[in-house]
């Protein structure tokens, strides 16, 4: 088909960039290796060939000052400019915690709605590769805590460019989470303009017997498992978020109200992640409609060790997730 | 270049040459915000006015002279010593006032009070409750400018305290190696809390640290309002014609507490009546008024009419409803 091609995660956020680029004059490009590195941009290739393209004004390779990227960021989103930050890992968020929690987040809020804020963080999540501690977190809960801010995170491709596309046009400032071992899968990608609005989750897999909740690479296992287990006649509902800020809240209450028992899988670490928000308010809305307690799938409390036969006990496997819904109906079904 | 030694004498340091309803304007609104800050305790006792305020009194000069270097739609980022700043830069009184009061008609609809007035219809862009925090948003104001071709210049107000925070050096670098229209106006009030800048800072002559990033830099009188207004002018002109960013630390005291509790213990009364013989107000009266610029008549109509606009003010924000608290929930997003 002519307007349809099958391209890449990282592919579809370049033309997400490309296409926002085009079409308005303020939005701009700042981080860390995004204009040459590797042939042309970014070091997972999201911004490859913009700077030849738009120019290095505008897609601007910066110091490696996390804190001041951002705070630039915000400064010029408030003065009339739609910045694209890339921070090349989700591990520097920290670093650049300070303006974006109490300047991108309050900005509007603490001046009386005088500001408007209209940028976008880039950066990443999720292990799996052998990065080791200091690169491989998923830090989003981080981000879905204060209030002000918006977060994305997509699963597909095609997600990728719809939600990147509303995140850049978006007057508020969005984070947006990408992760790393997506970025070279590949979709079916429309080259039409396209957006995918926040605060929309998608029924990935319908299913009448248990609600899973995961996204991005646990998304990805948690349908491996639904196909598995459709075979034995367990069938799973599997809803990507797609965001957590806005959170389609709507959208899993009224699955679990039809399954009856809820899921949620994240590769972040358990303790205080967004599985136990995501808990709790379905149990506010829902909690006479449970048959069972809601079970976690997520990542385990420790730093992410480097060795793959480490790596792979802290990160949920497919197995985690098997025999988590296999005690699930044990007990309770 | 502008360097160190030339810069104070490319302008004019003598009243003449200057616009005289410049120079007095630039005494009206010292006195504005000498008179704003001095209600912060009377209205603080009286219950009023809640959290922290920080007065800028005896910094009067630093701010107004700042400003007036500056176009109306050049940008500013201040500290969380900030009233002064807004009054400089043309901010209302009225609705400063209602926002120190937490009243629905404050600047920021009361939900920012002192650490965070703004007004963006004139370029302030925030008091911040961060120290450093606003050197960030002017340098990313500036390379808005700079991207847009608007000319504008951001002045960035920080005091001597947030010369060892890292987002100066971040920043920093990037208004030099991008050669933003920036102005970095450090106002060494000789105070963080009760730290001076011998306890905590390893070098004494600052504009040394922005020259370590490729930024020239000088240090002036804080307290004289036309040599903070020269230095500035030069710095902004340069800025503005794509000479890059300039630092200038304006030395002056800070007359009163950190905020309005602070006990003082850390000061000697002899130093703050050292201090106080380089007033930057009754100083500047004086110039003015042995030059024949300004009667003596004159002098005391515009310190009681820049009383009266604070007091109308006050009366302004009492008469202001507080918040509907439904609005706690609006402007949150765009």
């Amino acid at each position: 088909m002519p307007d349809e091609r099958l391209i890449t995660y990282s592919a579809a956020l370049n033309e997400a960039l490309r296409e926002e680029m085009a079409r308005d004059s303020t939005v701009f490009l700042l981080g860390e290796e995004i204009g040459v590195w590797g042939g042309g941009g970014g070091v997972f290739g999201v911004t490859r060939g913009l700077a030849k393209e738009f120019g290095r004004e505008r897609v601007r390779d910066t110091p490696i000052s996390e804190e001041g990227i951002v705070a630039v960021a915000i400064g010029a989103a408030a003065t009339g400019m739609r910045p694209v930050v890339e921070l090349m890992y989700g591990d520097f968020l920290p670093l650049a915690m300070e303006p974006l929690v109490n300047q991108a987040a309050k900005l509007r809020y603490m001046f009386g709605g005088q500001a408007r804020v209209p940028m976008v963080l880039r950066s990443n999540v999720g292990a799996g590769g052998g990065k080791a501690a200091q690169h491989s977190q998923s830090l989003e809960t981080w981000i879905m805590h204060v209030p002000g801010l918006k977060l994305a995170m997509p699963s597909t491709p095609y997600d990728a460019k719809g939600l990147l596309k509303t995140a850049i046009r978006d007057d508020n400032p969005v984070v947006f989470l990408e992760h790393k071992l997506l970025y070279f899968t590949k979709e079916v990608v429309p080259t039409e303009d396209y957006t995918i609005p926040l605060g929309v989750a998608s029924i990935r897999r319908p299913g009448k017997d248990i609600t899973v909740v995961a996204m991005q690479a646990m998304l990805h296992k948690a349908l491996a498992v639904a196909t598995k287990l459709a075979e034995e006649g367990i069938e799973l509902e599997v809803i990507d978020p797609r965001t957590l800020v806005p959170l389609d809240i709507d959208t899993i209450v009224e699955s679990v109200r039809r399954t009856n028992r809820l899921v949620i899988c994240h590769e972040a670490v358990e303790r205080a992640g967004w599985a136990g928000e995501i808990a709790m308010q379905v149990i506010e809305r829902a909690f006479d409609f449970l048959d069972a307690p809601i079970v976690r799938v997520c990542g385990k409390n420790v730093p992410m060790p480097y060795s793959a036969s480490l790596e792979n006990v802290v990160i949920p496997t497919e197995e985690d997730l098997i025999s988590a819904i296999r005690q699930l109906i044990a007990t309770w079904c | 270049m502008v360097n160190k030694n030339d810069s104070a004498r490319t302008r004019n340091n003598q009243l003449k040459g200057h616009e005289p309803t410049l120079l007095v304007e630039m005494l009206r609104r010292m006195m504005l915000i000498r008179a704003f800050d001095s209600q912060l305790p009377i209205l603080s006792t009286q219950g009023l006015i809640r959290g922290s305020s920080h007065a800028c009194i005896g910094q009067e000069a630093t701010a107004v002279g700042a400003c007036f270097a500056l176009q109306p739609s050049d940008y500013v980022t201040s500290t969380h010593r900030g009233h002064g700043h807004t009054i400089a830069k043309g901010g209302n009184v009225r609705f400063m006032m209602a926002e120190l009061l937490g009243r629905a008609d404050g600047c920021c609809r009361g939900k920012g009070g002192s650490m965070h007035i703004a007004d963006f219809s004139i370029g302030m862009l925030g008091a911040n409750g961060i120290v450093g925090g606003g050197i960030g948003i002017a340098t990313g104001a500036a390379l808005s400018s700079a991207i847009r071709g608007s000319k504008q210049v951001a002045l960035c107000f920080f005091g001597e305290g947030a010369i060892n925070q890292g987002i100066l050096l971040e920043c920093g670098n990037m208004a030099a190696l991008w050669k933003l229209p920036m102005v970095l106006l450090c106002e060494n009030n000789q105070f963080s809390m009760s730290t001076r800048p011998d306890d905590v800072t390893s070098i004494q002559d600052l504009p040394r640290r922005a020259s370590g990033l490729g930024i020239p830099g000088l240090k002036v009188d804080g307290t004289d309002v036309l040599a903070v207004f020269n230095a500035v002018s030069d710095a902004v002109e340069r800025a503005r014609n794509g000479g890059g960013p300039f630092f200038i630390e304006a030395v002056c005291y800070r007359f009163e507490g950190h905020f309005l509790a602070d006990d003082l213990k850390y000061r000697s009364k002899d130093e703050l009546a050292a201090w106080h013989l380089k007033d930057p107000i009754p100083n500047w009266r004086d110039r003015l008024v042995k030059s024949g610029i300004l009667t003596e008549q004159d002098a005391i109509r515009i310190a009681r009419e820049t009383e009266d606009a604070v007091n109308h003010a006050v009366e302004f924000a009492k008469q202001s409803p507080l918040p509907n608290p439904a609005t706690a929930w609006e402007d949150l997003y765009a």
